[in-house]
């Protein structure tokens, strides 16, 4: 809402010292927010004074123009008194008209500094201004001729022209839509500012004769009030002034003709929308009621629309002529010829309105009011203003008789104890002082004991509930004195175990040498054709967004690893090939398509209902993904770098795991948008809780990512069930360690895991250690074969081992081998 | 231990000469003195103080001597081999002192190579922010909330007094689920936390909730359709707006430092009523002139806009199924990547989310 406030002042007497400034920091700590302030024809320096032209000689140039070569008396302004010769390429006023002219030395908007310069052929001392040029509007079409009582040649401008004027703009939160309107904004200046208040809606009205245009309301719920008044013989090509078009201008509207700026302006300065009907083109009487099935309306900005049962529509014997407080029909709209205007104040539901503007996709300034909330009393003087404003202006008259259909809905009336304001507020307010504020923002205060009861006022449709009167009280006292006051809160205790392990978790990989990163959790279905999936792949069943940002990534993603590849490409593509990125987020996995429920809020959920709420949702997981690229170790003076590989990424889960106190065992798998031969299941005992490895060569292709990333999805909430939340104490044996290595040639695809397995089970209880070493294949084994070392540590707890021990130990490892795989110790 | 020696000749034995031994003596003694380094002492060692040198040789005579001679020659040899062993320790650290000297000369490096072979990971600063935050809480005894991002409708408006025909739901551009009918969204903001905290625990709540947030902005500088909040709230007998006041300042003052405190202006939020928006006391220029004037961080403002709070609507408490005549309470929210970039001069939000290593690294593991 942008108010000026010179408008403001209009109604509400303000001491003149006070600032703009001012009073923008007091409306907003009374809780209209400044948004911002503007001071349009300050730019403005004059000399800016009042010419009569004396006379005007046409002088055809050579490029088709013709200019014209003025003198014009600007009076003592010029200091000599002597006409000023000037050039002006307008021709919409003759000698004798009053004009504006900005004399040498004067600054117009943007920085335009006027000075005596040659043009054509004469020396053009100043300009005559236009209103485009003065930033008063668009219209560029002549100059501004002054009205013949405006001044004298040589008087100040800037008292004749609506030029310079001080703007605020204030954002108006949804309960406070009465400041949507001049009236609602000067109310609260007077709030402000203890000053005078005149209430503009405050007017005499002609009392309804029954001789005014016929109106027939079919929903009184709807349309609780229809105020209807008749201008005729209105003529249509009479101007907008200057001062009303300037007001309309400031405000953010644009002028367009005299009907419709009369209408805007009104409902500026009351909040009131008001809708004006060619009333030539009304057919019989004009009633309001619910739209019907396959009804259809085009209206004034040219849709056609399709109406809901639901829409409140006004009609006349045509048939629907607008959608009711939202939008007039094109059939019946104001024209450049209308010269009878039937004039419509009419107070509509604001439920209604919301939804029909929702409905149809209208945003209005009247849309706007209407769904917030109108003041439903000020309907007659609404419409008896934009009467008076169209006859003073456009001639013509008004009909001494007013339709007044319905009555406005009763205020509400609230009954809160006396100390309520003070009991919410934590702060000493005395009763008298919440009656006297209550009183002072328009209610009717009645005190009975203990009790405080409010008929709250009309434009105060938001005032419904016990704690909205605290409220009013609390800001009228000021937000500023609100006491500084700490809870004593019970004691806590501190993060749940899985909140304390997630930041674990992310310790532990940036200890590693990984990068975390936020991704949004949208794709698209081309995202996971690149990971390779399967058509009957589980991750492609998603929960897809009805109004995604992109319609590339409409999809809930059910795995992290896109948004983890496109970060990787996008570093890559950066210059950062070395990379290792990981992210902890939650994936959407649907579990069908039940619909959550709406539940009732007038009482706590039920058991049933709530667990059919939960229901509905879809699993959220959080998941552990994380990818590296390029070098693990970067390649230096000391040598090459190490390539990160598939062992990076499983390496990377099971530091996880190990810092979360779980043991992870690994086996070889396949699965997309893993490399089949390089990709490996993690498991917990026998819960698969992800895979890693290295990626496919088409997926880092597809994804744009260095060849041979390597990367690992994991279900984190898995892994956290499993923590070991409470580390027992190891115990260990400080005998001296006894040492065997082993190399045991086997089968090549007998995976190492399984043979080390097989080792330490064979070893038994004296084994401390199994660790491979070496891993060799080449002509000392046979073809189809590979050798495997392993270092093997033995210790006891309670002496000594003696050779013969760890021996027999080490054989018997090496035997299960050799049962069990087909081993052969390595000469 | 042998008896004296009866079979004595007297004739036969040469007595030593002390001009010998002392001639021994100066010969080791030179030989240690110029022994050049620890081989050349080594093998001095072994010609002047080993089992073979003239010294040990003449030492295992004495016993021939006669009694009257064995004296003097025994103590004239111990002398001797003492001197020499001495010299020998003496030179001997010397000359590891010398060694070890010259070896720590050639050992020399140059430290200035660059070694930056391990890699440096980090944590993402909206996550440790948010850890942060959730610290201050927990420190004054409350916990940690969480909730689904994917959410009920009922939970993300109806149950927060935003209804069907609430103007206030189209302030939130909301991401709607296939098929919207299906009343699933994602949440707008973490205050369903709110909602499901009141379902599921008994007050006194005291809890924090932060998380991530969605709406149908376009991304760029200053917007992002995922971004992060985080919540307060707080239910118990006899909260009051000023409990809020006193708890948002402590938080104001713990996140940037003594004496930063807040403001309230009225607000209007469906959830709460009263409702207030709150400023943050800049933290760089305090609000002071002159260095307000020229102040980046508040624009010359002096207060920096923070997020909204107010007193828990009591239409709230109810379909949370609190008893709205026992139980007051109050909730705040702030964004958390909005507080990243004032608090820390983040000029741009995609920097937050395309994942470039240099952004976060840059933060490291705290913040
Ligand atoms: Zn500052």
């Amino acid at each position: 809402m942008k108010a000026p406030v010179s408008w403001i002042r209009e109604y509400v007497d303000l001491p003149e010292d006070l600032t703009t400034e001012e009073i923008a920091a007091r409306l907003t700590a009374l809780g209209l927010k400044l948004e911002a302030l503007d001071k349009p024809g300050h730019d403005v320096t004059g000399p800016l004074v009042v010419g009569r032209v004396l006379t005007v000689e046409p002088e055809p140039q050579k490029n088709g123009k013709t200019i014209n070569w003025c003198t014009v008396d600007v009076g003592g302004a010029n200091g000599s008194g002597d006409p000023q010769g000037i050039v002006c390429g307008a021709h919409n006023f003759r000698p004798g008209d009053l004009v504006v002219v900005v004399l040498p030395g004067g600054v117009l908007p943007g920085g335009f500094e006027i000075s005596a310069r040659k043009t054509y052929g004469h020396v053009s001392a100043g300009m005559i201004c236009s209103a485009k040029e003065l930033g008063l509007g668009e219209d560029h079409a002549g100059i501004i001729v002054l009205p013949p009582d405006a001044g004298q040649p040589g008087d100040d401008a800037f008292a004749v022209l609506p030029l310079r004027d001080e703007v605020i703009e204030f954002e108006i939160n949804p309960d406070r839509a009465y400041a949507l309107s001049l009236r609602g904004v000067a109310r609260e200046a007077a709030l402000a500012f203890d000053a005078p208040y005149h209430d503009p809606a405050q007017r005499e009205t002609p009392a309804p004769d029954g001789h005014g245009y016929p109106i027939a309301i079919d929903d009184p719920v709807g349309c609780p009030v229809f105020v209807a008044r008749e201008v005729s013989g209105f003529d249509p090509t009479a101007p907008t002034p200057d001062w009303l078009a300037r007001r309309i201008q400031l405000a953010g509207m644009r002028p367009i003709s005299l009907a419709v700026d009369v209408t805007n302006y009104v409902m500026l300065e009351l909040g009131r929308p008001i809708h004006g009907y060619d009333a030539d083109k009304l057919q019989g009487t004009v009633g309001v009621r619910r739209a019907r099935a396959g009804e259809r309306l085009t209206t004034l900005d040219g849709t056609d629309r399709a109406l809901s049962a639901e829409d409140l529509v006004v009609t006349d014997d045509s048939g629907i002529i607008g959608l009711g407080g939202v939008m007039g029909g094109e059939a019946t709209e104001m024209s450049e010829t209308t010269t009878r205007v039937l004039i419509e104040s009419a107070h509509w539901d604001a439920v209604s309105m919301f939804r029909t503007g929702k409905r149809h996709k209208i945003t209005s300034e009247a849309g706007r009011r209407n769904e917030r909330g109108v003041d439903p009393t000020i309907c007659e003087a609404a419409a008896d203003r934009v009467a008076e404003l169209l006859v003073r202006y456009g001639g013509g008259t008004a009909s001494p008789s007013v339709t007044v259909v319905g009555t406005p809905p009763e205020p509400a009336t609230i009954t809160i104890p006396a100390t309520l304001p003070a009991d919410i507020m934590g702060m000493d307010i005395p009763a008298d002082t919440s009656v006297a504020h209550l009183r002072a923002v328009g209610c009717e205060v009645t005190v009975d004991g203990d009790r405080l009861t409010a008929v709250v006022p009309p434009w105060r449709p938001d005032l419904t509930d016990p704690f909205d009167l605290v409220e009013e009280v609390a800001r009228v006292v000021g937000y500023e004195d609100i006491p500084s006051v700490l809870p004593d809160a019970p004691a806590g205790r501190g993060l749940s175990p899985a909140q304390s392990l997630r930041r674990r978790v992310g310790r532990t990989l940036a200890g590693a040498g990984y990068v975390e990163v936020v991704n949004f959790p949208f794709v698209g279905g081309a995202d996971l054709d690149r990971l390779g999936l399967e058509a009957d792949d589980e991750r492609r069943q998603t929960m897809r967004i009805a109004n995604p940002i992109s319609s590339e990534e409409p999809l809930m993603t059910t795995t992290l690893l896109p948004g983890l590849l496109k970060a990787l490409a996008r570093n890559a593509g950066r210059g950062i090939g070395d990379a290792a990125l990981f992210e902890t987020a939650t994936v959407t996995l649907p579990r069908g398509t039940v619909a959550a429920p709406i539940l009732p809020v007038d009482r706590r959920p039920t058991e049933g209902e709530w667990d059919d709420l939960q229901k509905a949702l879809p699993d959220q997981p959080l998941h552990l993904a994380l990818g590296v690229s390029g070098n693990r170790e970067p390649s230096g003076w000391w040598g090459d770098g190490r390539a990160a590989s598939w062992a990076d990424a499983i390496e990377a889960v099971r530091v996880v795991a190990t810092a979360l106190g779980v043991e992870l065992t690994v086996r070889s798998a396949t699965r997309a948008p893993w490399h089949p031969g390089r990709c490996a299941e993690l498991l917990v005992g026998d819960v698969s809780i992800g895979f890693a490895g290295e990626l496919h060569p088409r997926v880092c292709t597809a994804y744009g990512v260095p060849a041979r990333t390597a990367v690992a999805e994991v279900d984190l909430d898995q892994l956290l069930q499993r923590a070991t939340l409470i580390v027992p104490a190891p115990r260990f044996s400080t005998y001296p360690v006894a040492k065997e290595d082993v190399a045991l040639v086997v089968d090549a695809d007998l995976p190492a895991g399984d043979l080390a397995e097989t080792l330490r089970e064979g070893a038994g209880v004296l084994c401390e250690s199994v660790r491979l070493f070496d891993v060799y294949t080449g002509d000392q084994v046979p073809a189809g074969k590979k050798s495997l070392a392993f270092a093997l540590r033995f210790r006891a707890a309670d002496r000594t081992l003696t050779e013969a021990e760890t021996g027999a130990a080490r054989d018997a490892a090496v035997k299960l081998a050799a049962e069990r795989h087909g081993a052969v110790q390595r000469a | 231990m042998s008896g004296p020696n009866s079979d004595y000749d007297p004739v036969e034995v040469t007595p030593l000469k002390a001009e010998e031994v002392d001639a021994m003596r100066e010969a080791a003694l030179a030989a240690i003195a110029t022994a050049p380094d620890l081989d050349a002492l080594k093998h001095a060692r072994t010609e002047h103080a080993g089992d073979r040198s003239p010294l040990a040789l003449a030492n295992r005579e004495i016993g021939a001597l006669p009694p009257q001679a064995r004296k003097e020659a025994g103590m004239r040899i111990g002398q001797a081999r003492s001197a020499v062993n001495q010299a020998l320790a003496a030179r001997q650290e010397v000359l590891e002192a010398e060694h070890e000297e010259r070896m720590l000369v050639e050992e020399t490096v140059d430290v200035t190579l660059p070694w930056d072979r391990t890699p440096v990971g980090a944590r993402h600063p909206l996550t440790t922010l948010s850890e942060r935050i959730g610290d201050v809480f927990v420190g004054m005894g409350w916990e940690v909330a969480e909730g689904p991002v994917v959410e009920a409708e009922w939970l993300n408006f109806d149950a927060l007094n935003l209804g069907p025909d609430h103007p206030a739901r189209t302030m939130q551009d909301t991401f709607w689920m296939e098929p919207a009918d299906n009343a699933i969204v994602l949440r707008t903001h973490t205050s369903p936390v709110q909602a499901r905290t009141m379902l599921t625990r008994e007050p006194p709540i005291y809890v924090v909730c932060p998380g991530r947030v969605f709406r149908t902005d376009e991304f760029d500088a200053t917007h992002s359709p995922v971004f992060h909040q985080v919540e307060g709230l707080v239910i118990d007998e006899g909260i009051t707006m000023a409990h809020l006041k006193g708890t948002l300042d402590h938080f104001a003052a713990s996140m940037f430092g003594d004496g930063i405190t807040t403001r309230f202006r009225p607000s209007y939020f469906p959830f709460t009523e009263p409702s207030a928006e709150v400023d943050l006391r800049c933290f760089v220029c305090r609000g002071q002139e002159p260095a307000v004037q020229s102040c980046r961080t508040c624009r010359g403002e002096g207060w920096i806009e923070w997020g909204g709070c107010g007193v828990v609507n009591p239409r709230v408490l109810v379909a949370c199924g609190v008893d709205p005549d026992r139980y007051t309470g109050f909730a705040f929210g702030m964004g958390i990547d909005r507080t990243l970039m004032f608090r820390h001069g983040a000029e741009d939000m995609r920097d937050m989310f395309e994942g470039d290593v240099r952004f976060t690294t840059a933060f490291g593991s705290e913040i």
